[in-house]
């Protein structure tokens, strides 16, 4: 694989240095010599010199087998499926593709995409030390809530008052992440079953809470929180052929932070290593449960920040009418992304397209619902065709390093044989 | 780093695949629309589409009345789970730029994005039904719901053998509460000894609108509870309950929004159906399209009452006509003012 801080953790090879370093390793380490670990990064040396390195021609040859396996599955799959429907996949790719890159769509993609990639990467927090958290969908809902209740309650400049609705929409994001943490950490209860019904108990939270007369007013049949004033609006970036949300710095911002704290940190390496193997992890030193607590409380103020480009840009109010199920959307977004900060974005820009251009279809003569079929098709061709390469990658490291160990033996036992 | 590779790769080969596909495509461009309907109607239906047999079937009638009768083609689009403002806003727009007139949205979440879509192509009319939208090329279509749900409750009580009557929404919301308050307050005022059981699929998820299986669940249940007149307010997802009630014998399934006893996709059922409280969406989709092919475009509020023969309850299947005074009368009370019907629970 690639260099350990981009690597995402797997359940067996590839491992961080924590089992063979913090615990002692082979027996056998008195020499200089390292004992070659697969997945280590070449250190050093120009571009030529890297590809001259056979260790790195096998990454580039993993590299390039998964994607281009992925894609090639993926567009038979749904010229298939379009044919086999008596629709000609060409023309729709065609139409997709002419209505997608105007000014217009690109403007509603890149708004579309913002929610999307901070869902994502709140969910690939989760996904790298092998914590499963379902609960987005909810963080989010209920984090906004609470913000869109408090930035209605206050009239303060908005240079104040925006990073109050941000900083409650983290708080009570985390805080209901890390209950499932806290479950999690303390009684051992699986956060799959945990976050799931925090989703249903939070919807009931909000339902109980968006009432006329309670934290919400009724606009005919649309119920919400107090409007927030105009001057806690983010800001936007006006293109001329529709605005572009402000609220995608937040996103950036939040990429930036997620490549850094989890490639460049203590704490990140801590989570990776615990994501791979927590009794390992565990003997190195980490506190896995207090991982499992930190991680989900991250997880959650990033998913806390989900509906803040909806709130601040768009309607400024939380109503019944708020977007629901991006926290699922995440889900998948992350695993197509392969939790890559710029792989997410991709991702999530290449969600949005999929929605702009599915309407669009419509218009056209072909069923809006291809799009769904599309959007399961490249998720399934990606995670399948990822797993596929890893495992023909593992076999073909074990034997180029079961032949490098057999040969190193062979070689030993020389040297012993002449003392 | 092979991740974006991956996902650089497939976005680029889509794109060099659509563009190599063949040249001829569409011209998103939309023609300026000015008065006639141009392409014709364009409807865009909430969440359980066209043929839910009841909310959005209603307003495809009163298009398809259109087309019979004016010759005024329809385009439909219907909404998937989980749509955003944006998503609306997106649907509405394409249908203005495709030169759609009207352009008209079914359901109250279509509201805000009516409102603001509507700013952006002034010379298209606008529909749109169950909200209130502003804007000079904006028709509002709101319905007494609570008058229409009053009367079902007058017949699901009269028609009661075991004193207990169910209701069942779709989600908690304000408009779905009017249908329960006014059903409530006709089983009250005909025999207070009833017992109205009220649930509803979900607390504030627009999937209680197509969750069939959920309402067959939930009007199990209530069979189990003796209840015997079930009275569902939940789109497409009635007709789950209408299924499970007509699998148990004598008891009564009360419909909403469409004439439910006469569509299609629930003929099986529709001995169990003993009426329903009907929306005259189709009434007033007519009636706008209708009103732009003589050039003379509705716009503000209309609103359709038990009055003006804008929500009935249906007698088809003749379950009813043995109670038909009695129904009239009460039909008169609310007209006259005698009775007001409440429509929050």
């Amino acid at each position: 694989m690639s260099h350990p801080e981009n690597e995402t953790p797997r359940s067996d090879g590839e491992k961080p240095a924590v089992g063979s370093g913090g615990t002692g390793g082979g027996g056998t380490a008195t020499g200089t010599t390292e004992a070659p670990r697969p997945g280590a990064a070449p250190s050093g040396g120009g571009l030529t010199a890297r590809l001259k390195d056979p260790r790195f021609q096998e990454k580039l040859l993993l590299g390039l087998t998964a994607p281009l396996l992925a894609l090639a599955t993926a567009f038979v799959l749904i010229c298939l499926v379009m044919t086999a429907t008596g629709q000609n996949p060409f023309q729709a790719f065609q139409s997709m593709f002419d209505y997608g890159t105007t000014e217009r769509s690109q403007v509603w993609i890149v708004n579309k995409a913002i929610p999307y990639y901070l869902s994502a990467v709140a969910v690939a927090v989760g996904f790298r030390m092998n914590l499963f958290n379902i609960g987005v969908d909810g963080q989010y809902q209920v984090a906004a809530f609470f913000a869109a209740v408090v930035g209605g309650a206050l009239t303060l400049s908005g240079v104040v008052q925006i990073p109050i609705i941000l900083l409650t929409a983290m708080v009570v994001g985390a805080l209901w992440a890390g209950i499932a943490g806290y479950l999690k950490a303390v009684r051992g209860v699986s956060e799959v079953i945990t976050t799931i019904m925090l989703n249903s108990i939070g919807g009931a939270l909000i339902g109980y809470f968006l009432h006329e007369g309670r934290l919400a007013e009724r606009n005919q049949n649309i119920v919400h929180t107090p409007d927030i004033p105009e001057s806690s609006f983010f800001f936007t970036i006006d293109t001329g052929n529709g605005a572009i949300y402000g609220t995608i710095v937040i996103a950036a911002a939040a990429g930036v932070a997620y490549w850094y704290l989890l490639g460049r940190t203590r704490f990140g390496f801590d989570l990776r290593a615990v994501g791979v193997s927590d009794s390992a992890a565990e003997a190195s030193g980490v506190s896995v449960k207090r991982m499992v607590i930190v991680s989900m409380l991250v997880s959650g103020a990033i998913a806390g920040l989900v509906g803040m480009p909806t709130l601040l840009n768009d309607t400024g109010n939380f109503g019944n009418n708020f977007p629901s199920g991006i926290g699922f959307m995440g889900i998948a977004i992350a695993l197509l992304g392969r939790n890559h900060p710029v792989g997410m974005a991709l991702a999530a820009l290449l969600w949005a397209f999929l929605e702009r251009t599915g309407g669009h279809l419509n218009f056209v003569g072909y069923y809006q619902e291809i799009i769904g079929v599309m959007q399961g098709i490249i998720v399934l061709s990606v995670v399948i065709s990822y797993e596929l390469v890893r495992r023909w990658g593992l076999r073909r490291q074990q034997r180029i390093v079961g032949a490098e160990l057999a040969a190193r033996a062979r070689k030993n036992d020389t040297v012993e044989g002449v003392a | 780093m092979r991740r974006v590779s991956k996902l650089a790769a497939t976005v680029a080969a889509t794109a060099a695949l659509a563009l190599t596909a063949s040249a001829c495509g569409s011209d998103d461009s939309g023609s300026g629309s000015s008065g006639g309907t141009g392409e014709g109607a364009a409807i865009a239906f909430d969440v359980g589409g066209r043929d839910d047999a009841s909310f959005n079937e209603a307003a495809a009638r009163g298009a398809d009345k259109a087309l019979d009768e004016l010759d005024v083609e329809t385009y439909y689009q219907t909404a998937r789970d989980d749509e955003t403002d944006a998503d609306r806003e997106q649907r509405l727009q394409q249908m203005a730029e495709a030169g759609y007139n009207p352009v008209i949205g079914v359901g109250y979440l279509y509201g805000p994005a009516v409102e603001r879509v509507a700013a952006e192509f002034p010379d298209t009319t606008f529909g749109v039904v169950d909200a209130i939208a502003e804007g000079d090329n904006v028709y509002s279509m709101i319905f007494a719901e609570h008058e229409a749900s009053y009367l079902a409750g007058v017949a699901a009580a009269l028609k009661t053998e075991t004193d207990k009557v169910g209701f069942i929404g779709g989600v908690n919301t304000t408009l779905i509460q009017k249908f329960q308050a006014g059903f409530e307050q006709g089983v009250n005022d005909t025999n207070a000894d009833i017992e109205v059981d009220v649930q509803y699929l979900y607390a504030d998820d627009p999937k209680g609108f197509t969750d069939v299986a959920k309402a067959k669940e939930q009007a199990n249940g209530m069979l189990g509870r003796d209840i015997d007149v079930i009275y569902t307010a939940a789109g497409l997802s009635g007709n789950g309950s209408i299924e499970e009630v007509a699998s148990h014998e004598g008891a009564w399934a009360i419909g909403v929004d469409s004439d439910q006893y006469q569509q299609a996709g629930l003929a099986e059922y529709q001995d169990s159906i003993l009426t329903s409280a009907v929306k005259g969406v189709d009434v007033a989709v007519f009636d706008l399209i209708s009103s732009i092919e003589n050039d003379d475009a509705m716009s503000g509020t209309g609103e359709y009452g038990l009055e003006n023969d804008g929500v009935w309850l249906a007698t088809s299947g003749g379950f009813i006509d043995d109670i038909s005074d009695e129904l009239e009368a009460a039909k008169q009370r609310i007209i006259d003012g005698e009775v007001t019907v409440s429509d929050t629970p």
